[in-house]
């Protein structure tokens, strides 16, 4: 009964919308029904098959999950391989290195993909001047337009696992390390085989969340693609949800899109916890 | 325990499961008709707004003047966010307007969405109506009834750089052969400039191609529309839209995500010798690099001599549906909408005219919109008059069958094929 409370502010904030959104994706709700120009119809699981049927939606949740998986990749790697960096260095270089995160992580989303657009400008910008480029386009290419956010998008969200990681490391106990390094482990021998396993629960965190991140990705996309590139190459599922359910005013079509996202993100994280366990120790 | 907080979640389920459906607003008109109070109304904020405020400013102080106890207040909203503030208008009809201004592509979408008022009587009755041109007349009526009154119309013709026509002896273009030629000529001698400036999401400057050649973006009317945009004469218009895109004119890499602003911004800036650009492009390009040292010709068509069917568009104003004021709304739409409102709004705003005789009156006067007049006089079109249009612009059917081609990753006749597809799919599901 102590969880009440709790229950009921849950329930409010996160049931009543997703309850909402689901209600929704079954009828046909378009902007002529919400200002009541035409009657609501239910209309069952017929958006759901209408967005089945769309070629472009599987295209779409394929270039989502590729990319998405690539970033979290990505942002994992460096992430982890700089707090390692960071245990290492001395006190200045590593809080330069802290700033420069902290930087990173409070620029906000669209700052972030405006400024990086501009470095990877065909005209004016400085990378293609210091690569002798010329005016080589980077977003007219599907995979360099993806590539370019990308590097935004790790950009942005390594530092959250360089600090969470970082502060792991910190919590293990130096004799542990101290005594792989007499046994002559490598570095690399010991993130794999102390540092790793001892951080699990820690990577667990930032692996769900960057996941969850990642897969949401928006205003990269749309800022730095345009709205998702020539002929929507650069399309992801939340930029593609957007377009249906707000630029064109089919909010029902645009729910059962958010629905579909859910209920992908819900799965995976569930796999990715029973994976884990069946792997060992209760996180 | 756990059972007792199971039931509070299931029994917070079940209260919320009570409203079963979603939410409506319910905009059935108004059956009220006060003839005093306030009049609020919605009008656009211009780039430079204060000619416009003084043109609207003295239609309301005549007005005031007419019908006592009246008082009305006016409100300029940003272009930008105008679809979601005229949405939540209709979703919310106590806190909504008498009286807005919406861009003439939305006047299908707007009727169905139940948001403006059937004003075919009124409209019938207004004597200034009669000269009304026929374009602007058809883009505020759908299915044969009339939704407001047209403000202003907006055109696009060919804007070219006379010092460079010069430099190289050239022609001005009088067909579109010779259009595309004579652009890719001035690339080959100037590498630094666009023959033509074009863009890939640039739908408005691609459409007069696609009519020139004869081809239409759909046909029918009313609520049974079918996409015309991959038959044969449409696709020649394409194929001559998209050779203008690659190294010899305007290099795809860069052109291909242009829209509209951008191949003005690149003509005024000086990187391109020709573009398409409406009257209202004007300012811009006077304020740019090229000033002086341009001309506006009417974009050519196939035959030698002929202006390509071009684009009417332009602003209109309506009366909601749920206005408590109908009369006096109407009346005010009418006053505002007149033409001497309309003469005096060019005077100060550039912006032409919606009657005929109205519009030639200010071409004597005033000689850069004389191109623009002529393409008017010649032909103009219009999207089709259905609420499946907004979604198709806004699911960007059109930009992206150009892009596809321009980029190479679909031949004409299959990026037509699928645009015209996805035209009928929203035609079907719109109405």
């Amino acid at each position: 009964m102590y969880l009440a409370p709790a229950l009921v502010v849950l329930g409010g904030l996160l049931g009543y919308p997703i309850y909402q959104l689901g209600l929704i994706s079954l009828f046909h709700y378009t902007q002529a029904q919400v200002s009541g120009g035409e009657a609501t119809t239910f209309e069952g699981l017929g958006n759901y098959a209408r967005l089945f049927g769309d070629e472009q939606f599987w295209q779409v949740l394929l270039a989502t999950v590729v990319f998405a998986a690539a970033c979290v990749v990505c942002t994992l790697a460096v992430g982890c391989a700089l707090a390692v960096l960071l245990t290492r260095v001395r006190a200045v270089p590593r809080l330069a290195l802290m700033l420069a995160g902290l930087g990173a992580w409070a620029t906000p989303a669209v700052t972030g993909s405006t400024v990086w657009l501009f470095l990877f400008d065909a005209d004016f910008g400085p990378v293609n001047r210091v690569l002798g480029l010329g005016d080589h386009s980077w977003t007219y290419g599907r995979f360099s337009a993806f590539l370019l956010v990308l590097l935004e998008v790790v950009w942005c969200s390594f530092p959250f696992v360089m600090v969470t990681v970082y502060a792991g490391i910190r919590a293990v106990p130096s004799e542990v390390l101290e005594a792989a390094s007499l046994d002559g482990a490598s570095q690399w021998r010991i993130w794999r085989s102390v540092l790793a396993p001892m951080l699990r629960p820690i990577l667990v965190v930032v692996t769900i969340q960057s996941v969850i991140w990642d897969f949401k990705v928006f205003t990269q996309i749309y800022v730095m693609t345009g709205g998702g590139g020539i002929a929507g190459q650069n399309l992801v599922l939340n930029v593609y949800a957007y377009q249906q359910a707000f630029a064109s005013s089919q909010y029902s079509l645009g729910a059962a899109i958010g629905v579909v996202m859910l209920l992908i993100l819900l799965a995976v994280t569930l796999v990715y916890l029973r994976l884990l366990r069946r792997q060992g120790e209760e996180l | 325990m756990k059972l007792s907080a199971r039931l509070v979640a299931a029994a917070a389920v079940l209260a919320t499961a009570a409203a079963c459906a979603p939410q409506t607003s319910g905009t059935s008109s108004s059956d009220k008709d006060e003839k005093s109070g306030t009049l609020r109304v919605w009008l656009f904020q211009e780039v430079n707004n204060k000619p416009k405020e003084q043109v609207v400013d003295s239609v309301l102080a005549e007005f005031e003047k007419a019908h006592k106890d009246t008082e009305v207040t006016v409100e300029y909203i940003p272009v930008e966010t105008r679809a979601q503030r005229i949405k939540a208008a209709f979703n919310d009809p106590k806190s909504a307007p008498d009286l807005i201004e919406y861009g003439n592509t939305d006047t299908a979408g707007y009727v169905k969405d139940g948001g403006l008022a059937d004003v075919t009587e009124e409209f019938a009755d207004w004597s200034e109506a009669k000269d009304t041109d026929p374009t602007a007349r058809q883009s505020v009526t759908v299915d044969g009834k009339v939704y407001g009154a047209p403000y202003f119309v907006g055109v696009r013709a060919l804007y070219y750089r006379t010092d460079v026509f010069d430099e190289l002896g050239l022609d001005v273009p009088k067909t579109q052969a010779e259009l595309i030629s004579t652009a890719k000529e001035i690339h080959a001698a100037k590498p630094e400039l666009y023959g033509i400036a074009v863009g890939g999401a640039y739908t408005y400057g691609a459409m007069p191609f696609i009519w020139a050649h004869g081809g239409e973006l759909a046909t029918g009317k009313g609520g049974s529309y079918a996409s015309a945009i991959d038959s044969a004469d449409a696709r020649k218009g394409i194929e001559a839209y998209t050779s203008l895109f690659g190294d010899d004119n305007c290099p795809a890499a860069k052109c291909a995500g242009m829209g509209g602003n951008d191949t003005v911004t690149a003509f005024a800036s000086g990187k391109a010798a020709m573009a398409i650009g409406g009257d209202f492009s004007h300012a811009a390009v006077e304020a740019g690099k090229v000033k002086g040292k341009y001309a506006v010709v009417p974009l050519p068509g196939v035959e030698a001599g002929s202006i390509a069917p071009a684009f009417a568009g332009g602003n209109n104003l309506g009366v909601l549906k749920s206005t408590a004021h109908r009369t006096l709304a109407v009346d005010l739409m009418e006053r505002l909408a007149s033409k001497k409102a309309q003469g005096a709004l060019f005077e100060g705003m550039g912006f032409l005219p919606t009657f005929s005789d109205v519009r030639e009156q200010v071409a004597a006067k005033e000689s850069f919109v004389k191109p623009f007049v002529e393409t008017l006089a010649a032909d103009t079109k219009f999207v089709p008059a259905s609420p499946a249009w907004a979604q198709i612009d806004s699911s960007l059917v059109l930009p992206t069958m150009f892009q596809e081609v321009v980029s190479g990753k679909k031949g004409v006749d299959a990026a037509a094929r699928d645009a015209a597809e996805k035209m009928n799919a929203a035609f079907g599901s719109a109405g």
